[in-house]
């Protein structure tokens, strides 16, 4: 075992065990969490490994309390984390919000199976990307990643709590039951202390310390229970000395920030991967699982002479509106593969703005796509 | 005025956020009260001020956390308690207290009432009970007496309330008292005892809501329910939590009624890290 508790080394592992095990790397020591198909494994995993480096699990008693009790640790000024999927991550939807108002770092990962309700619990679907981005009441932003592979949800999870710690935000890492049940080879490196973010603190002194009061870069440093600055957070309204203010414009200064403070670093956040998108006339544009599927369907059509590249999503929120509208200039439409009705293609063909075609291709989950159909969908767009 | 009068209004203005007054509360509201209670309490109790946390919900008792100067979380509606737990178990040397309403804790947070009970984690619940929603408008709750009015039982509730002590006792609290607005001295002995008490420390407080349910119930001025509270309040420490009801026509018995010893979740996840650790080598 490492300094920061990881296992480094080289293993065949099921996605769900690198997400406990990047966590355990970017130093996460307490996790909370309630038993959901199929994010159980997560779970698992770190009531196993936790108390090896004193970490501390709890099996709460529903999701609505994992959620706050990760809040609290984080207050306390542990990394915290969660993991859950569907049903549980409705249920936590209140507390994410409180999260955001409170600008408390923390991570959430939801191993997505396929919804409404029940629905299939054993079963994949990416039923809850706008779940992820409006499922709370309210404006706000929130940062979520999408990993494709076990050694991807390794890697993402350890950067979501970089993020978190970096713009006090909860991070969603929206994975799903077949990247989370597929096993692979995963490797686990020694993680450099400096490539692990911790959230910006004061260092003023505690008198006239205010908890909201935010630097230049739109984030306020934050203090930690118990150090003595007394100080107040709320969900409600608030202003720079963490105290309710009942108006529209303390509402106006609280929420612009708190969207700018992740929309105006959307360029340091967002990352995607672009494979033969240079000369391509048809992009396919896709994320998790369903990049991967992607990928096979446009190696066989590039055979077959089609230009055609694939923009796969890392983050998809913050969404890579900039690179999407870019894009619209140069080809001819974006082919958007995904497990639901269509949901980021929605947010491809606002981007896209008409200038290129935007094609679902959909799938109401249970499975992943035949790559025919994406390839059906490439052909016919690029005619 | 006299000179312990004095000593008292210093004690509780250093706890106050001045800069937040005045606060929302009714005039014979039972909440103030019972926060100076709380206030002479932690005085009392010589604890470090800067280690103890306070975290409320949603409600006009939720409120106390925005007006005592310590670390103060106000959270969301029923979710002190995990929050708090969180909080608690993130750094085991702060004392974590939470200070919230009936409708709070054993409405829509009785999950995680009886939940953290039972773990017996390290933590001081003070519930102000009032017998219904206040923040709201006065509608009834779990803890509203049978047929009493409210303004969504306008015909009197049907529904039976819950004898809170007996339910957070067989849940595992290790301590668990009630006590009126009227027992203000007992109330603030039994907090400064329960922050020191190791494990999930319950106290019912009874306090007033002359605007909505008092003036509903023929109790309109604060007084009124502090003369129900007198004339009907018996103290039976030790009383068992199951016989301490509170029904219309029988006494409002108030007291300790637990004070027992059991491990804390906090001592139990040390178990935990001693056994896996002990594994591995
Ligand atoms: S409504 Fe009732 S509980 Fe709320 S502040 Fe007024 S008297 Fe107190």
């Amino acid at each position: 075992m490492s300094e920061n508790g990881a296992l480094c080394g080289t293993y065949f592992l099921n996605g769900d065990e690198p997400c406990a095990e990047g966590a355990m790397s970017a130093g996460c020591r307490f996790f909370a969490g309630y038993p959901i198909t199929p994010a159980t494994e997560v779970a698992e995993r770190m009531s196993e490994r936790l108390p090896h480096v004193g970490g501390i699990y709890v099996q709460m008693e529903d999701e609505i309390a994992s959620m706050n009790a990760i809040l609290g640790a984080s207050w306390a000024g542990m990394k915290s984390m969660t993991s859950t999927s569907g049903p549980g991550f409705s249920l936590m939807m209140e507390n994410l919000g409180l999260g955001v108002m409170l600008e408390t770092p923390c991570v959430v990962v939801n191993i997505q199976r396929a919804g409404p309700s029940t629905g299939l619990p054993t079963l994949t679907a990416q039923g809850d990307m706008m779940q992820a981005r409006w499922g709370s009441h309210g404006s706000y932003e929130i940062i979520a990643l999408v990993p494709s592979s076990p050694q991807e949800i390794f890697d993402l999870t350890i950067e979501a709590f970089n993020l978190s710690e970096r713009y006090r935000v909860p991070v969603l890492v929206m994975s799903d039951e077949a990247v989370g049940h597929m096993s692979e080879k995963v490797v686990i490196p020694e993680i450099a202390p400096e490539n692990l973010v911790t959230r910006p603190r004061p260092n003023d002194g505690r008198e006239g310390y205010l908890p909201f009061k935010a630097n230049d870069d739109l984030i306020p440093p934050m203090a930690i229970a118990g150090e003595g600055y007394r100080f107040h957070v709320t969900g409600l309204t608030h202003d720079e000395r963490g105290y309710p203010v009942m108006t529209a414009e303390a509402q106006d200064k609280l929420v612009r920030r708190l969207v700018d403070k992740i929309r105006v670093h959307r360029n340091d956040i967002i990352k995607y991967e672009e494979i033969g998108v240079e000369d391509a006339e048809v992009i396919v544009c896709a994320y998790g699982i369903s990049a991967r599927i992607a990928r096979l369907a446009v190696q066989q059509a590039r055979e077959e002479s089609v230009r055609v590249g694939l923009l796969r999503l890392i983050t998809v929120w913050p969404f890579a509106e900039d690179r999407i509208r870019e894009l619209a200039q140069q080809v001819k439409a974006f082919v958007v593969p995904e497990i639901n009705y269509g949901q980021i293609v929605l947010e491809v063909e606002r981007c896209a703005a008409g200038k290129a075609r935007t094609l679902l291709v959909e799938h109401m989950g249970g499975s992943v796509h035949n790559p025919q159909t994406i390839l059906d969908a490439i052909k016919k767009v690029a005619k | 005025m006299t000179s312990s009068t004095k000593v008292e209004e210093y004690i509780t203005d250093s706890l106050l956020r001045q800069d937040r007054m005045p606060h929302i509360w009714c005039p014979g509201c039972g909440i103030g009260p019972a926060v100076g209670c709380f206030i002479r309490a932690i005085e009392s109790s010589g604890l470090d001020q800067d280690k103890i946390a306070l975290i409320s919900g949603i409600g006009c008792t939720g409120r106390v956390a925005g007006y005592v100067k310590l670390d103060s979380f106000h959270t969301t509606h029923g979710r002190a308690l995990p929050f708090a737990m969180g909080l608690g178990l993130g750094n085991p040397e702060l004392n974590v207290v939470v200070f919230s309403g009936d409708g709070d804790l054993i409405a829509i947070g009785g999950n995680h009432l009886i939940h953290t009970a039972r773990r017996n984690v390290d933590m001081t619940v003070i519930c102000l009970n009032n017998f219904n929603y206040g923040m709201t408008g006065g509608q009834m709750g779990p803890t509203t007496p049978l047929n009493a009015r409210s303004n969504t039982s306008p015909y009197g509730n049907i529904e039976y309330p819950f004898n809170v002590p007996y339910l957070v006792a067989a849940s595992g609290a290790t301590y668990v008292a009630r006590w009126t607005m009227l027992h203000a001295r007992q109330l603030e002995w039994s907090i400064a005892e329960a922050l020191t008490k190791p494990g999930f420390s319950f106290i019912e407080v009874l306090g007033p809501c002359p605007t909505l349910y008092g003036r509903m119930n023929k109790m309109a001025r604060g007084m009124d329910s502090l003369n129900y509270y007198k004339e009907n309040s018996v103290v039976r420490n030790g009383a068992d939590p199951k016989d301490v009801d509170l029904t219309s026509d029988g006494p409002i018995v108030v007291g300790k009624f637990v004070d027992i010893e059991r491990p804390t979740f906090w001592e139990q996840c040390q178990l935990v890290i001693d056994r896996a650790q002990a594994k591995k080598d």
